[in-house]
C-alpha cells in the first residue's frame, strides 16, 4: 500500500496544478479580459475584426441610413436599343472579368419567328452591340436587359450554408467575399442565372446594385450610362421616386413570378416570351 | 458518487468553456449584428472604388457643354455613355483625360439599323450612310439635329435620279414635271406627286411653236405620233435623241 499511496497523490497534485494553469484561460475568454490572463483575452477580441480601416475612413457616410431605403429597378424593354453599354459599364465599375461568361448584367435579344420558335441570344452579354439579324420570318424582335432581381425573398440567401450571402437593410442582396466558401449552392438556387464564381477569388459574385455608389448617392453604373432611360432606379416605397412613377405609369411584370421570389426588378409591358 | 459529479461537471464546464472560446475566436465580431451575416461586409462592399463619376460631377466643371447638351435630343444620354468612365478624371482633371470618340464606329453602336430596336429610334445604315465620313463631321453629338424630311427627291428616288442625271433632262428639276405637295415629304403615300397627263405638256417645250430655248429638239405635234402620248415611246427620265 505504501508504494501505491504517493502515486495517486502525485496524480491529483498534477491534475490540480494543470487545472490551476489551464482553467483561467477559457474563463478569461468567457468573461472578457478583466481577470486571469489579460493577454489571451485581448488577442481573442482583436484578431478577427478589420475594425481599423472602417474607423479611419467610413465607407458609408454617417448621413446614410440603410433602414430608410428600399431599392428597386424598373426596366422598359421597349426603350432598350441593345447597345450593351450597361453591361460594359458594369464590368468596368465592378472589375468583372472580361471573359464573355462573367456578367452581373447583360442584354438579351429575343427573336420571335413566324414559325413559332423564339431565339434568345446574348453575344458577349450585348457588349459592343448585336450582329445583324435577317428580317425575313420574324414576327417580332426586341431586347431585354437582365440582372440580379434583388429578390425580397431570395433563394440564394436561403441556401447559403455559411451566411455569406445576405439581404441588407436597404433590400440589396450582397455576397461577403471573406465569408463565402465557394460551394456554388447559390448559383444553383438562383432562378435568374445572375451569379457566377469569380475566377480570381473563387467566391460567388453578383450584381450589388452598385452598393458602393448607392451609399454615395449615385445611381448604379448601368442606370447612369443607359442612353435611352430603359433602366429606372429608385425607391420602391417612396411615392415621389422615379421608380414609383414608372410603376404607376406602366403595366408591371416581374420575371418568374410563380417562384415567389418577389423580385425588385420590375419590367414594363413585358412580352410573354421573356423568361 | 460526489467525486464523479464534481469531475463530470468540471469536464462539462471545460467543454462549454472551449465551445465559447472557439465561438469567440472563430465567429467575426460583427456577425449577427444586423442579421445572419457579417455586418462589416456591407462596409467593405460600400468601400469599393467608384469608376463612373455620374453626370452631376461632370456638370460642376463643364457647365457650358452641359447647358447646350440639356437643350437637345441627347439630353438623356449622360456624359459617360460616350466619354467612358470619368471618376479618375474628376479626381485629377489634368492628369487623366477621358476619351472622346470621333471615329465612325462609335455612333452606330446606338444608331446603326437593327430590326430589334424600337420603332422610331433614329437609325441609319452604316454601310450606305455617307461611307467613310466620321459622324462628327456633320452631326454635333452634344446638340444633334433631329432627322429632317428629305431635302432632295434623290434621297428616296435614287434610281430615277441617277438615270436622269446622265440624260438630256439632267438639268430639269423633278418638280418641273411633277407637282409635289410638302405633305409628300412627310407622308409619301398620302400625298402623291402629279404626273403629266397629255401630249400638250411635252409640247410645252418640244412643239414647233413653243417659246423654249432653240437647242431643244422640236417635233410637229400634229403629225408626230398623234395617236399616242409621248411617254409611250420616250422615257422622260432618259429621253433618247434621234
Amino acid at each position: 500500500m505504501k508504494p501505491e499511496d504517493p502515486s495517486p497523490a502525485e496524480g491529483t497534485l498534477d491534475r490540480r496544478a494543470f487545472l490551476r494553469v489551464a482553467l483561467p484561460v477559457p474563463l478569461a475568454l468567457l468573461t472578457g479580459s478583466g481577470q486571469g490572463q489579460p493577454g489571451s483575452g485581448q488577442q481573442a477580441a482583436t484578431t478577427p475584426t478589420p475594425a481599423p480601416p472602417a474607423k479611419a475612413e467610413p465607407a458609408i457616410p454617417p448621413t446614410y441610413k440603410a433602414t430608410e431605403h428600399d431599392y428597386g429597378m424598373g426596366i422598359d424593354p421597349s426603350r432598350c436599343i441593345g447597345c450593351g453599354r450597361c453591361a460594359e459599364a458594369c464590368k468596368v465599375e465592378n472589375d468583372v472579368p472580361r471573359e464573355p461568361f462573367y456578367f452581373r448584367t447583360w442584354v438579351e435579344r429575343y427573336v420571335v419567328q413566324t414559325n413559332g420558335q423564339t431565339v434568345v441570344s446574348s453575344p458577349n452579354g450585348g457588349i459592343g452591340g448585336f450582329p445583324a439579324v435577317s428580317e425575313t420570318g420574324i414576327l417580332r424582335t426586341f431586347f431585354v436587359p437582365k440582372l440580379c432581381n434583388q429578390c425580397a425573398n431570395p433563394p440564394c440567401v436561403q441556401v447559403c450554408p455559411v451566411g455569406a450571402t445576405f439581404k441588407t437593410q436597404d433590400g440589396v442582396v450582397l455576397v461577403d467575399q471573406d465569408y463565402c466558401i465557394g460551394c456554388r449552392y447559390c448559383i444553383q438556387a438562383c432562378p435568374y442565372g445572375a451569379r457566377y464564381i469569380d475566377p480570381v477569388t473563387h467566391t460567388a459574385e453578383k450584381c450589388t446594385f452598385c452598393y458602393h455608389r448607392l451609399v454615395k448617392g449615385l445611381v448604379p453604373a448601368c442606370v447612369e450610362v443607359c442612353p435611352t432611360q430603359a433602366r429606372i432606379f429608385g425607391e420602391v416605397k417612396l411615392r415621389n421616386s422615379p421608380l414609383s412613377r414608372f410603376m404607376r405609369l406602366h403595366e408591371i411584370q416581374v420575371l418568374k413570378p410563380h417562384l415567389n421570389t418577389e423580385p425588385k426588378v420590375y419590367y414594363a409591358n413585358l412580352d410573354g416570351e421573356v423568361r | 458518487m460526489r467525486q464523479q459529479v464534481t469531475r463530470l461537471s468540471i469536464v462539462f464546464g471545460l467543454m462549454v468553456a472551449a465551445l465559447v472560446a472557439a465561438r469567440q475566436l472563430l465567429v467575426p465580431k460583427t456577425f449577427g449584428k444586423l442579421g445572419h451575416y457579417r455586418a462589416a461586409a456591407v462596409e467593405e462592399i460600400a468601400a469599393r472604388k467608384v469608376r463612373y463619376a455620374g453626370h452631376e460631377a461632370c456638370t460642376t466643371c463643364h457647365e457650358d457643354i452641359a447647358k447646350v447638351h440639356a437643350d437637345h435630343r441627347h439630353r438623356g444620354v449622360s456624359c459617360e455613355v460616350c466619354h467612358g468612365p470619368a471618376a479618375a478624371h474628376a479626381d485629377s482633371p489634368t492628369e487623366v483625360r477621358p476619351s472622346a470618340p470621333r471615329q465612325r464606329g462609335a455612333c452606330p453602336l446606338c444608331h446603326g439599323y437593327d430590326p430589334s430596336r424600337p420603332t422610331g429610334f433614329p437609325q441609319i445604315d452604316p454601310v450606305a450612310h455617307n461611307p467613310l465620313k466620321p459622324c462628327v463631321s456633320c452631326h454635333n453629338p452634344h446638340q444633334p439635329e433631329p432627322p429632317r424630311t428629305p431635302e432632295e427627291c434623290s434621297a428616296c428616288h435614287g434610281e430615277i435620279a441617277r438615270t436622269k442625271a446622265v440624260s438630256h433632262h439632267a438639268l430639269l428639276t423633278c418638280t418641273r414635271c411633277h407637282e409635289t405637295q410638302k405633305q409628300h415629304r412627310i407622308a409619301p403615300q398620302s400625298s402623291r406627286p402629279s404626273k403629266p397627263v397629255d401630249r400638250a405638256f411635252c409640247g410645252g417645250c418640244h412643239a414647233r411653236d413653243a417659246s423654249s430655248p432653240k437647242e431643244i429638239p422640236r417635233v410637229d405635234m400634229a403629225s408626230h405620233g398623234e395617236r399616242y402620248v409621248c411617254w409611250q415611246c420616250h422615257y422622260p427620265h432618259y429621253p433618247e435623241l434621234k
